[in-house]
């Protein structure tokens, strides 16, 4: 985005990139997105016994345009799939995704007509979180994971370069239907 | 099933609701065999098990309970205006302390308007209209199920009417209940049914391009495969089930 | 092709944007434009932080008068009453219980008071499974109506109230979680009676909660009730009266706040409601302010037949008696975390065969209902609930259909909107509390 991601590769880069990391992480901004049950208990994530203010983040914004981290909270019908990925592309970069709850993470127990299977097919999503509904602490756990991943994440040559490791890494992972061991 | 659903009128392809048989339960479905395999060898043995699926069937006075005053109040009001209560109603169903009216469509909006106006009556709430698609009832596939309230007498009483897939219509009851707005959109955006009169029948809960009726027993229920390791779990319709 | 309306695409620098709007927005924008007066048409949501969940509000505005208002809904279609279709009547209390996230009992207790009729069981119900059910609802009517005021707070401005509100949700939270083991979606209340009794501590642990909340409850009058900022928000903004909401269809407080005290638990007892002292408050104002004080009163209310429960449970079942129907194992939270009897685990492994087959049939493949119809109707915190389930003696519901309050009541939006001013509409709409997940099923 800005002079950021000219620098060249080094010390200086990875600096920036901690001391850019630090700084994101400390005031994300939510997207209010609240679809169904989860939105409730993102709300109360956000209310007084479980305070997310504690983590700079209290303050949903109820515009897209001011926020870098869409909750995805609840299922996702078909008619509302394409306002989902409008509002995801109104936000700016950097940005993030939480599917919170199975019904957005793979569509859950509303495998049917009507409910996309998986808001992973309309956004990129950083976190699955798993729960029908997460508990308040799970959420603030996923926010957490977020956290250190945001702190963590690189710029300019380097981020080019992890997006290219990562993608070699999931052309050669194995298919879950492939996979050996318990049934999950 | 043939025997309790008379051809219609030849040249009229099913349009017209088919008279119903007025004696027995209404038979609206066979069911064979017992755990739901189909297309495969059947080793329960119970594969030869032929069970018809019946609703219950017309019932005789005295209805019990509040029944036969609500039934001869509306016979009274009805032949009052001149309409033939046997024409209107076509069969009147008690069954577990419910009381069930099946009109003939076309005298639906008189008999909402009755029920709702007669002091006798009063039902002033209507609670909306279910939809019910029942493919084995022949001519009759498409149900429309409403449920009246009286405030006033503290009754309940159902309203159920029938209309063939072929020619899926049914009056709307919006002119007498004016909340079945959207009751009645819901109705036409799962089942197809058309209410004619309703003031804009458009759909309410799937997209405005949607295909299909999705709550009819002919629409799958639409669901994918859903893989784990190793293995992979069919939607739940395509499972095998049981019944 | 040629360009898609519905998804037009422009290139920036971050890549392709892709614009996406539903249907014919375009051209009524484009319509409405023409016009040389001040009129615009503003589309309010789906995705708004004001309009109660995913609503679509499609307001026509000139100036700050809103001339016509209409909803948008269905953008939380889930679909639930056709995937009842496949599942077996015990099954179907796990989807009900998320129709209307945040009245859980009343779904579950409605659509098995429905099965309990088809199946003619209505009388076998055993007296605890039934207090315990209008024990479970009361304090879920408790819990619904602080989010009702704790959200609709937070939309006029007021974050006050939004924070005492979840406040004491939480505490409501506490006993569920003790109870069902879960804070929301339940499946708690099964065709038959319940899936557990109540854990040891269940009961002290609500007079406990009675005593809190007896000190919380009257912390909303002082913030609220007389509050001029709150009373200028409220009073006569969301005007309907009683032709109006007879005409829509419109129950619970809305209905009440015209001043007809029809209340379900009354004019149509179900789960022994007739045997519990308590008053249905109405007011004569019709407006989203005497909604407001409804709503606190009938908490108080339901805490007194709370109260009343309390004092009714007799130690005895939870469930019918009859087997065939009965889920076979009282469940019992193992050292492992799960629901296990191992008792149950113990005579179907180890002693009786024909236990494990009986255990395995009803499990897998669930009990029959007899063909027929039925309707169940319980007075839920936003209006009548209504389940129309129909069997074709199968082990799977034929159909199951929702007639949810917040449905037909938010019918009633436009009526309460059109020629108020546009901020009103937001009050408007939060005193008609609205849940999506029940509106769009």
């Amino acid at each position: 985005m800005g002079l950021e991601e000219k620098l060249p590769s080094g010390f200086l880069l990875t600096t920036v990139e901690q001391a850019a990391g630090w700084v994101r992480k400390s005031s994300v901004f939510p997207a209010t997105f609240g679809l169904a049950c989860c939105a409730i208990e993102m709300m109360t994530t956000g209310a007084g016994r479980y305070d997310l203010a504690r983590f700079g983040m209290e303050v949903f914004r109820g515009s897209p345009r001011q926020a870098d981290l869409m909750i995805v909270a609840g299922r996702v019908s078909q008619k509302m799939a394409p306002v989902l990925r409008q509002v995801y592309d109104q936000m700016p970069a950097p940005k993030w995704v939480i599917s919170m709850g199975v019904c957005a993470s793979s569509g859950g127990m509303f495998n049917n007509y009507a409910i996309v299977q998986g808001v992973d097919h309309i956004v990129p999503v950083d976190i699955y979180l798993p729960g029908c509904p997460p508990r308040p602490e799970m959420l603030m756990d996923a926010i957490l994971k977020l956290h250190q991943k945001i702190q963590s994440s690189k710029l300019g040559v380097n981020r080019e370069e992890a997006a290219r490791e990562a993608e070699a890494a999931a052309l050669k992972a194995l298919p879950t239907i492939e996979m050996k061991g318990l049934l999950r | 099933m043939s025997d309790t659903t008379p051809g219609t009128t030849p040249g009229d392809d099913g349009a017209v609701p088919a008279p119903r048989e007025s004696a027995g339960p209404e038979v609206i479905g066979v069911r064979k065999g017992m755990f739901g395999a189909r297309g495969g060898g059947d080793t329960s043995g119970y594969g030869g098990l032929v069970r018809t699926v019946a609703l219950p069937g017309p019932s005789h006075r005295p209805y019990g309970s509040y029944f036969d005053e609500v039934a001869d109040e509306l016979e009274g009001a009805l032949e009052e205006q001149g309409l033939l209560p046997s024409n209107a109603i076509e069969k009147t169903v008690v069954d577990r302390g419910e009381l069930t009216f099946h009109i003939a469509r076309e005298h639906l909006v008189r008999v909402a308007s009755t029920l709702r106006d007669d002091p006798a009556l009063r039902f002033e709430l209507c609670t909306g209209v279910s939809g019910v698609h029942y493919p084995g009832d022949r001519g009759r596939e498409l149900h429309a199920v409403y449920h009246l309230r009286s405030i006033t007498h503290g009754r309940t009483v159902r309203l159920e009417v029938c209309a063939p897939d072929a020619d899926p219509h049914v009056p709307s009851l919006v002119s007498v209940y004016p909340t079945n707005d959207w009751h009645e959109r819901e109705a036409y955006d799962f089942f197809g049914l058309v209410f004619d009169g309703h003031p804009a029948l458009t759909r309410i809960m799937m997209p405005d391009d949607w295909q299909g009726f999705p709550q009819r027993k002919d629409y799958p229920l639409g669901g994918i495969p859903v893989e784990y390791k190793g293995a992979q779990i069919p939607a739940p319709d395509q499972r095998r089930s049981y019944s | 092709m040629s360009t898609n309306h519905h998804a037009a695409s422009r290139e920036t620098t971050e890549g392709t944007v892709y614009t996406v709007t539903g249907g014919d927005w375009d051209e009524v924008v484009r319509s409405a434009a023409k016009a040389d007066d001040e009129r615009i048409v503003v589309n309010m949501g789906p995705q708004h932080p004001s309009t109660h969940g995913v609503l679509r509000l499609i307001l026509e505005i000139d100036g700050e008068t809103v001339t016509e208002a209409r909803c948008g809904i269905g953008y939380l279609h889930t679909g639930i009453e056709k995937n009842l279709e496949f599942r077996n009547w015990t099954q179907g209390t796990t989807f009900v219980t998320r129709m209307d996230y945040l009245t859980p009992f009343f779904n579950e207790t409605a659509y098995c008071l429905g099965v309990e009729k088809l199946l003619g069981i209505t009388d076998q119900v055993p007296d605890r499974a039934t207090v315990v059910r209008v024990l479970l609802m009361e304090l879920n009517r408790l819990s619904s109506h602080l989010v009702c005021i704790a959200t609709g707070g937070m939309e006029l401005g007021a974050t006050t109230i939004m924070i005492y509100g979840f406040r004491d949700r939480e505490l409501i939270l506490d006993i569920f979680e003790l109870i069902t083991g879960l804070r929301m979606n339940h499946a708690f209340i099964r065709p038959g009676g319940l899936a557990q009794d109540l854990p040891p501590g269940a009961v002290d642990q609500l007079r406990d909660f009675l005593k809190t909340m007896k000190k919380n409850l009257p912390e909303y009058d002082k913030l609220a009730t007389g509050n001029p900022i709150f009373k200028a928000r409220m009073q006569d903004v969301g005007y309907l009266d009683l032709t109006g909401c007879m005409a829509l269809g419109a129950t619970g407080p809305i209905l009440r706040s015209a001043g007809l005290p029809h209340d379900l638990r009354k004019a149509d007892p179900y789960c022994g409601y007739e045997t519990y002292e308590f008053d249905v408050p109405t007011t004569e104002t019709c407006d989203s302010y005497g909604r407001f004080l409804i709503r606190l009163e009938e908490m108080r209310q339901s805490l007194r037949i709370i109260e009343q429960c309390l004092d009714r449970l007799e130690p005895g079942p939870v469930m019918v008696a009859d087997k065939k129907i009965a889920w076979p194992a009282q469940l019992a939270l193992g050292p492992d975390g799960l629901g296990n009897s191992l008792d149950h685990i113990k005579n179907i492994m180890g002693t009786s065969m024909e236990a494990l087959i009986h255990h395995f049939k009803l499990v897998t493949e669930g009990f029959r209902v007899p063909a027929g119809q039925a309707y169940a109707a319980v007075e839920s915190p936003k209006g009548e609930l209504g389940v129309h389930v129909v069997s074709d003696g199968g082990t799977r519901p034929y159909r199951v259909h929702f007639r949810d309050p917040s449905f037909t009541n938010l019918q009633a939006m436009a009526a309460m909107c059109e020629g108020g001013q546009v901020a009103d509409v937001i009050v408007a709409v939060a005193s008609i509390d609205p849940v999506m997940g029940g509106v769009d099923r």
